[in-house]
């Protein structure tokens, strides 16, 4: 090669990256374009509010309205989060996703697996099953509250009466509101499995029976572990829906009898109610810090165990 | 004793009838090939063998046992699918591992007859790998070694190689064979190769639509296919078939084509003669017809115009068109002298290298036996 040509090819070069980094720019120039209406919206209904709300709960409401709101630092947050009330409200929290969580993805999961067989009529449970995702909130509650009704609803009927009537039983109420999540939670619960089911290939299903594998084992060695990305996504999303369960409390409990029901969201609402802006704001805080915490170490915990296919 | 035979079994789903009235016998250490074009039933077929989907009607033995209603797991079978099913999180292997592991085989035993497996398939060193990190021929070996591990009666393998590109597919057919072989045990094996059935079996089993066409050894099916579909089915470039009707001329037969008439050996008179002025299709296979230059002499030969030469390095395809339009593959050496595209020609067969088929029922007209399946012995 003559130096002749070499340098014109190092001209060449030179000339194409600079023309390769005046396009990346342009992209990336447009790329901030297009994502820059729905950064606005975040910005306002999302950053903006996640924001002043740390800022909210260094200030003490006033007990009046009307008085301006005092600057305390750190005490505020000291303070609540140290607060018998609080303590309660995050047990109850944790205790309800305890409850309401496994619950929720194994029974979807067992529903998902009836449905998967290839039985006559099989579309009609797949019906029944999905169908509580078209129920609302509200209407769950209703549902439950007539159910759980001490004088008109099941339980009585059953001859299985509390005393005092369920809802305000103080044994008792956190279990019938998570019964009543559990419910209103299973079509979707179980739609996310059917999927994560359907998802693994038939043939591989096939080849256990093939390889003379007992439902048993082919369930824990081969269904679950291929299924573990779905039931890992379940379980992450599910703590979060858990930890923002809000409309049966209200509807059903309205977070007692002596605050047993009282997670930290309705503990949130109550604040505010309350006009206890600054209290609120610390609640809130502390339900995002709980949820990160959880959230990251169900991410650390349970991923090293989840096979992705590749 | 591994037979598997199969008895009038039909498969239905709702109106298609993916499997019809089937009766074939698999002997003993034999290795049968399933070959037929896509949707023709022979995945479905296998698949009855396995116990993975019901009979709609018949009977299916294994050994000296019906198997219709045992479960697959309780037949004595193995199977390499098309897509390997290989279980994705678990390492070589627990893969190779796992029919042992769930028949309940002792530990202590499983892990000899694992790196056994392993070792006649090439997979020592790969044994911690997850299958995605194989490629695909390895993948392949990996799913052979799940099914020997066991040593069960009969092999079930549904287009094993179809993943593989042709380099590899030619490699791991002779190690099948071979493997085969060594292991002397019963395989049926499902492809839509010709290649790979003509290759690779002791016998082909050829299947249309769900019903059987012909059973027989490789060189049986090729030299006397027992219909037209069988006929253009088996071979590569495909038996050229010409329509015509028979006319007898001075006590032998000819074929009389709009391009002339074709002179039919004695071996054929005989189904010619009982044929003669009816419609039939002759067949020959592309290294049968010879072209001849278009003032030859000869008196029976058809007349035909070169269309497109096609080189395959060690021989060559010569697409020629009748003059009415039929086309004619005609297959040459190298050393033969290259015809003109363009030009006209003659074209003449080598009279053993014809086939007669009844142009209605494509059935094979001078089978001296009605005989479909060839017993190969
Ligand atoms: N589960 C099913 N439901 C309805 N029809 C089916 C089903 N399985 C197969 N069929 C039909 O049965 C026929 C035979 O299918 P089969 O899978 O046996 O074909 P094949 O010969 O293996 O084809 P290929 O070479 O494409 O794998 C096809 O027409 C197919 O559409
Ligand atoms: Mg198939």
């Amino acid at each position: 090669m003559t130096s002749d040509t070499a340098t014109t090819d190092l001209m060449g070069d030179v000339g194409q990256s600079k023309r390769f980094l005046n396009r990346r720019r342009r992209e990336t120039g447009l790329g901030y374009l297009m994502l820059a209406p729905s950064l606005l919206i975040f910005s306002v209904f999302v950053f903006y509010p996640f924001f002043k709300n740390f800022y909210l709960g260094f200030f003490r409401t006033p007990p009046f309205p009307g008085l301006p709101a005092r600057y305390v630092g750190l005490d505020q947050f000291r303070e609540v989060l140290t607060s018998d009330y609080f303590t309660n409200s995050f047990r109850v929290t944790i205790v309800f996703a305890l409850l309401t969580v496994p619950a929720g993805i194994i029974l979807g999961l067992l529903l998902a697996m009836v449905a998967n067989q290839r039985l006559r009529g099989i579309g009609a449970y797949r019906t029944i099953f999905s169908s509580t995702v078209a129920t609302s909130v509200a209407v769950a509650s209703v549902i439950f509250g007539t159910l759980l009704n001490p004088q008109v609803g099941l339980l009585p009927w059953l001859g299985l009466t509390t005393n005092p009537a369920i809802l305000e039983n103080p044994k008792y109420a956190l279990f019938a509101v998570a019964v009543t999540t559990i419910w209103q939670n299973l079509g979707l619960s179980f739609i996310v499995m059917s999927s994560g089911l359907q998802a693994i290939p038939d043939e591989i299903i096939e080849a256990t029976e093939v390889d003379g594998a007992r439902p048993w084992t082919r369930f824990w060695r081969v269904t679950l572990p291929l299924l573990s990305p779905t039931v890992f996504f379940a379980f992450v999303v599910g703590s979060i829906v858990a930890f923002q369960t809000f409309g049966q409390i209200d509807l059903l409990t309205q977070g007692g009898p002596i605050d047993k029901t009282n997670v930290l969201t309705y503990a949130i609402y109550k604040a505010l109610r309350d006009q206890n802006e600054g209290k609120a704001a610390v609640l809130a805080v502390a339900l995002f810090g709980v949820t990160l915490l959880l959230t990251t170490a169900q991410m650390r915990i349970l991923e090293r165990r989840v096979h992705y296919g590749n | 004793m591994a037979r598997v035979v199969l008895d009038h079994v039909t498969k239905r789903y709702g109106d298609v009838v993916a499997v019809n009235d089937l009766s074939l016998e698999i002997r003993d250490r034999e290795f049968l090939v399933l070959l037929g074009p896509s949707g023709c039933g022979k995945s479905t077929a296998l698949r009855m063998i396995a116990g993975l989907e019901d009979l709609s009607g018949g009977q299916i033995a294994i050994g000296d046992r019906v198997v219709n209603d045992v479960e697959p797991k309780d037949r004595d079978i193995a199977m390499v699918f098309q897509s390997y099913a290989l279980y994705p999180h678990m390492t070589v292997a627990r893969n190779i591992e796992f029919p042992l592991r769930s028949r309940k085989v002792p530990e202590n035993e499983r892990g000899p007859l694992v790196e056994e497996a392993a070792r006649a398939l090439g997979l020592s060193d790969l044994l911690d790998r997850k299958p995605a990190q194989l490629s695909g021929g390895q993948r392949q070996r990996v799913a052979l070694a799940r099914a020997i591990v066991r040593k069960p009666s009969v092999f079930l393998m549904d287009e094993p190689l179809s993943n593989l590109d042709a380099k590899l597919r030619v490699q791991t057919r002779a190690e099948l064979i071979e493997l085969q072989r060594r292991l002397d045990a019963t395989v049926v094996y499902v492809t839509h190769d010709q290649v790979e059935a003509m290759t690779m079996g002791h016998r082909i089993a050829i299947m249309s639509d769900g019903v059987l066409q012909q059973v027989g050894p490789p060189q049986d099916v090729y030299e006397r296919p027992a219909n037209l579909f069988v006929a253009r089915f088996i071979g590569a470039p495909p038996m050229n078939t010409i329509t015509g009707t028979i006319a007898s001329e001075g006590g032998s037969h000819i074929l009389v084509t709009a391009g002339g008439a074709i002179a039919l050996p004695s071996e054929v008179s005989g189904a010619a003669r009982n044929a003669t002025g009816l419609e039939v299709v002759l067949g020959v296979r592309p290294e049968h017809v010879r072209i001849l230059p278009h003032d030859s002499e000869t008196q029976f030969a058809l007349d035909a115009t070169v269309a497109v030469i096609e080189s395959l390095g060690h021989e060559r395809h010569v697409v020629c068109r009748l003059a009415d339009e039929q086309m004619v593959i005609v297959r040459q050496t190298v050393e033969t002298q290259r015809p003109l595209e363009g030009t006209a020609v003659r074209l003449s067969a080598d009279p053993v290298g014809l086939h007669l088929f009844d142009a209605a029922t494509g059935l094979r007209l001078d089978a001296p036996d009605p005989q479909l399946v060839g017993d190969g012995e």
